[in-house]
């Protein structure tokens, strides 16, 4: 067989080389490519820098100042946002809001994480009867439709916490009864994506192996199945982030979210719609912060997905 | 088959009883019945014991969830708070019909909420019409006209409609269609409840008073719905089965909507089932904006007058409703589905 | 002499996808005779099935493109018809089977349906006669009991009862030839032999041509009348089925023979292999894409890809090299 070859040789599936990248890396170089998911992510850090650095140009004060004989102005230079039913400045009042509401979304869903991963590990990993209850305990709470939990626990919860002081500003209690209670109302949809994938990997070698040796089943748990369970869990929570503000901004809307002096997104609406003939500036502002908090996270998360999916290699 | 209906109906009755007990708890702790009963006038603690005897709060919760549940009539209670059981109680308990009486109202909650459910149901029955055929169209359409600007534009389109909150579209249509449309001297809709008290209830002003609202209820799901049509759609059209069905010569009708479409409605079916019942959600918040008066309004109304009993009657029927329509779901996935029914 | 059935010349089918352009089909041409059972032999990814799909425009168009050839069928150019009057030609003139019937058959319509559909559609029958026809149909290709199964589901019969009702399917309207694309690669071997003889009783009956693709030279011995060898969206070796194994001549088709297991070897022998991996699709070769795996590469291979070179009667093999020899041609 001759094999000299000084001429192109065809390509070989074979010898194609490709770097052998690790799957964070992978991820990464896919999620650039999804431009849709790019966007939502500067959306989001745009969001950022407008609630806690337009904290830099408007203290708080400024935003809880009232002059009723300022009120309901539309937009102008001084006011780019308008003023409400009170004659607080809307640009103001929507930068500490923001910070309120994207804080209750960030901290409701890392409560709901934690709950999530512990009930779906305990139920996926040990099985049996602690599955079974833990379950019928997690469905029984999904046939509720969540509205009407929250509404009822901030309901009952509402007023029990005081108002907390950080420095120099002052937050009504019932931030932290919302955060509380929508983090205890949205794990269960994480806890069965955990308890799923902890059935699968649970049944793998390296994990037989794991215990061959004698390992924990909490270090197994922990550090073994877990890790390999980032993926879902993240693109999970990324999304949750969405419903957790969605929620806020439902109740407050409603009047049973977060009171008042304390700004939410949720809480501007509320008195908004009494004034809807004349001042559209009262509910649209905070009503589009919302809906671009949304929609940034939808697009991240959907980016997330496809990025972080192991099953496709392709870069 | 009728196994199955069977087997899954007795599935359900554990999860009930959970739910029932999981509410009757959450009641228990809400707040507290005494004071919205007797207002200011009950500072004496003789009188509080005697409303407390008489409402039968003293007793242990396991006995307090029975009569909940299969009513007192078959025993005495103390109707005069005076610490002796004299007469037998009224209460039939909720397997019976009874949810009690409204703490604000003193009208028996059945009556309250029977009042209101027939308002509410035509709100979301119109609303799933609306989602469901929108849903079907636009999902299948751009199914078939995959990678088409319209299809990008679309999708785009139904991104932002799901990611909207239910009162940004209500206040956004509320004040094109209403405010604006008046001030430009167009016909213009109605904001405010289920008709014109000039005009009178008739199904004109109902159906005209019902757009905005149905409009609310129906953008995000049918948004949320669109999509996964088309993923669905997608999935399916890619499959052997349709190969072999064009391969056939079949024209193209029939391979989307015979074919297809018929695979693709199993897993459609499935998730529109098992949503309805959470479309109540979204009522809550349209009919207080809309001053519907429906159920989600009277559970607003009397959740913030602390009235347990009209809440709880309202979760029971709404998480039995859940239960109910996962079952129903299930029951005609399988008969809708070959590989289940012929087994 | 046979009539012409199918005449294709340089067919070549591409696929757009993020990663570049596959060059599935290279120009490919061949004809079919009325009558005649052809085999189309080579490994997965040679480009026999899209070859085959490409006839009947059966290619998603988005990422799939048929950008040059002909092919002839009965005088009309199949590759220019519109849509329309390719549904009349599928399934009518021309049918194709699949390799999974599990997946193949529409899980949630009933076998009567999926039979009746094309009678209806393609010759105009009432659902009554369809019906009728149909439960002959199943009792030719050896359904037991038919009129009883035809309102059952896919799912109620097993593999290869389900691949005797996709044949039944495709010839429920007597096409003039029939595409067959690994048939009988997912079943058992006893089944296979039983699919392979229903085939061939039938084709009997209806004077039908057959396209027989497959990666198992073995089928090919005891069916077809000629044979045509793929490699690369290349076609490689054209012979009659006994010259193909009397004097195989292309390197390839030495490589797939000798790969073959056989009873007559010792039982201490390796089998076989041919080293390498097939081409990767996304690079258009220079000259011969075998060269890789092959033992008689000259100088010229590297240079120069060969086009199919006359080697003996009807037989014709796309190498520089003569195999028996070694020398070039």
């Amino acid at each position: 067989m001759t094999t000299a070859s000084s001429l192109p040789v065809p390509q070989l599936a074979d010898d194609l080389s490709t770097p052998s990248l690790t799957l964070w890396q992978l991820g990464w170089l896919r999620f650039r490519r999804h431009k849709m998911a790019l966007f939502g992510g500067v959306v989001l850090i745009l969001l950022f820098i407008f609630s806690f650095g337009g904290a830099f140009i408007y203290t708080e004060k400024y935003a809880n100042f009232n002059d009723t004989s300022q009120r309901l102005l539309s937009p102008s230079a001084e006011h780019p946002f308008g003023t409400d039913s009170i004659g607080r400045d809307i640009l103001a009042r929507t930068i500490y809001g923001g910070q309120i509401s994207l804080f209750i979304g960030f901290v409701a869903v890392l409560i709901e994480t934690v709950l999530g991963i512990l009930v779906g590990a305990l139920a996926g990993f040990y099985g049996g009867a602690v599955d079974a209850i833990l379950m019928r305990i997690t469905e029984a709470l999904l046939n509720i439709p969540t509205i009407f939990l929250l509404l009822v626990m901030a309901k009952f919860f509402g007023g029990k916490i005081p108002d907390i002081h950080i420095g120099e500003r002052a937050f009504s209690g019932s931030v932290v009864v919302i955060v509380v209670i929508i983090g205890a109302t949205s794990w269960m949809y994480l806890a069965r994506i955990v308890r799923a994938e902890f059935l699968s990997w649970k049944e793998r070698e390296f994990i037989l192996a794991a215990r061959a040796t004698g390992t924990s089943n909490l270090e197994i748990i922990f550090y073994h199945i877990l890790p390999n369970t980032f993926a879902p869990i993240i693109v999970s929570s990324t999304l949750s982030v969405a419903n957790a503000i969605l929620s806020e901004s439902y109740i407050s809307f409603l009047g049973l979210g977060v009171q008042e002096p304390t700004a939410t997104w949720g809480n501007m609406l509320d008195k908004s719609a009494k004034y809807l003939d004349t001042s559209p500036w009262l509910w649209f502002f905070p009503g589009m912060l919302i809906l671009l908090t949304t929609l940034g996270i939808n697009f991240l998360g959907d980016g997330l997905r496809d990025a972080l999916d192991p099953r496709s290699r392709t870069v | 088959m009728l196994q199955y209906i069977i087997k899954r109906l007795f599935q359900g009755i554990p999860l009930l009883i959970i739910l029932s007990l999981a509410l009757f708890l959450l009641m228990m702790n809400l707040g507290d019945p005494i004071a919205t009963m007797g207002g200011r006038t009950l500072t004496r603690p003789e009188d509080r014991e005697r409303l407390m005897r008489q409402l039968g709060l003293d007793k242990p919760i396991a006995v307090q969830y029975l009569y909940w549940l299969i009513g007192n009539t078959w025993t005495k209670i103390d109707s005069d708070g005076d610490g002796i059981p004299d007469k037998n109680g009224t209460r039939l308990g909720i397997l019976r019909g009874d949810f009690g009486t409204s703490l604000v109202t003193r009208k028996p909650v059945t009556e309250m909420i029977g009042e209101r459910i027939p308002n509410t149901l035509i709100l979301m029955v119109a609303s799933e019409i609306v989602t469901i055929v929108f849903a079907l169209v636009l999902g299948i359409y751009s199914a078939l006209r995959q990678y088409s600007t319209l299809d990008n534009i679309l999708t785009a389109l139904l991104f932002i409609g799901y990611s909207m909150p239910v009162f940004f579209i209500s206040l956004m249509s509320m004040y094109i269609f209403a405010v604006l449309f008046k001030k430009w001297g167009w016909p213009y809709l109605p904001t405010v409840g289920m008709f014109d008290p000039q005009v009178g209830k008739t199904s004109a002003q109902v159906l005209w008073h019902m757009v905005l609202p149905v409009i609310s209820l129906s953008v995000i799901y049918f948004a949320a719905y669109s999509r996964y049509i088309r993923s669905t759609m997608l999935e399916v059209l890619s499959q052997d089965y349709i190969r072999t069905a064009k391969s056939k010569g079949l024209p193209r009708r029939q391979v989307v909507y015979v074919h297809a479409l018929k695979n693709a409605a199993l897993p459609i079916v499935t998730v529109i089932g098992l949503d309805l019942p959470f479309l109540l959600g979204g009522a809550v918040v349209t009919e207080r904006i809309f001053a519907w008066p429906g159920m989600g309004r009277l559970f607003l109304d009397h959740l913030s007058r602390a009235d347990i009993s009209v809440v709880m009657g309202i979760l029971m029927l709404v998480a039995t409703a859940v239960v109910i329509f996962q079952i129903i779901t299930d029951i005609i996935y399988a008969w809708l589905d070959p590989r289940i029914r012929y087994n | 002499m046979a009539e012409s059935l199918l005449q294709v010349t340089d067919l070549r089918t591409r696929f757009q996808t993020p990663e570049g352009t596959v060059h599935a089909v290279n120009g490919i041409s061949f004809h079919i005779n009325e009558g005649e059972t052809v085999a189309v032999v080579g490994e997965s990814g040679c480009g026999k099935s899209v070859s085959m799909m490409s006839l009947l425009r059966l290619i998603p168009t988005p990422p799939g493109e048929i950008y040059s050839g002909t092919a002839i069928y009965r005088d009309d150019d199949l590759l220019k018809k519109s849509e329309e009057e390719m549904e009349d030609v599928r399934g009518r003139e021309i049918s194709m089977i699949f390799q999974d019937p599990m997946t193949s058959l529409n899980p949630v319509l009933t076998v009567s349906r999926q039979l009746t559909e094309s009678l209806r559609e393609h010759l105009g029958l009432t659902q009554e006669q369809a019906e009728k026809r149909a439960v002959e149909l199943l009792e030719q290709v050896g359904i037991p009991d038919p009129a009883r199964r035809l309102g059952d589901y896919p799912h109620q019969f097993s593999g290869g009862m389900r691949q005797r009702v996709m044949i039944a399917m495709a010839l429920s309207c007597t096409p003039s030839l029939l595409i067959a694309d690994e048939p009988t690669t997912a079943l058992d071997v006893t089944i296979q032999a039983q699919i392979v003889e229903l085939v061939l009783r039938l084709r009997e009956s209806l004077h039908m041509a057959i396209i027989w693709i497959t990666h198992d030279l073995g089928v090919v011995a005891g069916m077809a009348d000629r044979v045509i060898v793929m490699y690369a969206g290349y076609i490689v070796e054209e012979a009659n089925v006994e010259d193909l194994y009397d004097s195989p001549s292309h390197p390839y088709t030495l490589a797939l023979l000798a790969a073959l297991p056989r009873v007559d070897r010792r039982r201490d022998q390796r089998l076989k292999s041919i080293p390498g991996a097939p081409p990767n699709l996304l690079v258009a070769p220079v000259g011969c894409p075998f060269v890789p795996r092959c033992e008689f590469v000259i100088e010229k291979c590297r240079r120069e890809n060969p086009p199919l070179i006359q080697v003996g009667k009807n037989h014709s093999s796309a190498c520089w090299v003569d195999v028996k020899t070694g020398a070039p041609r």
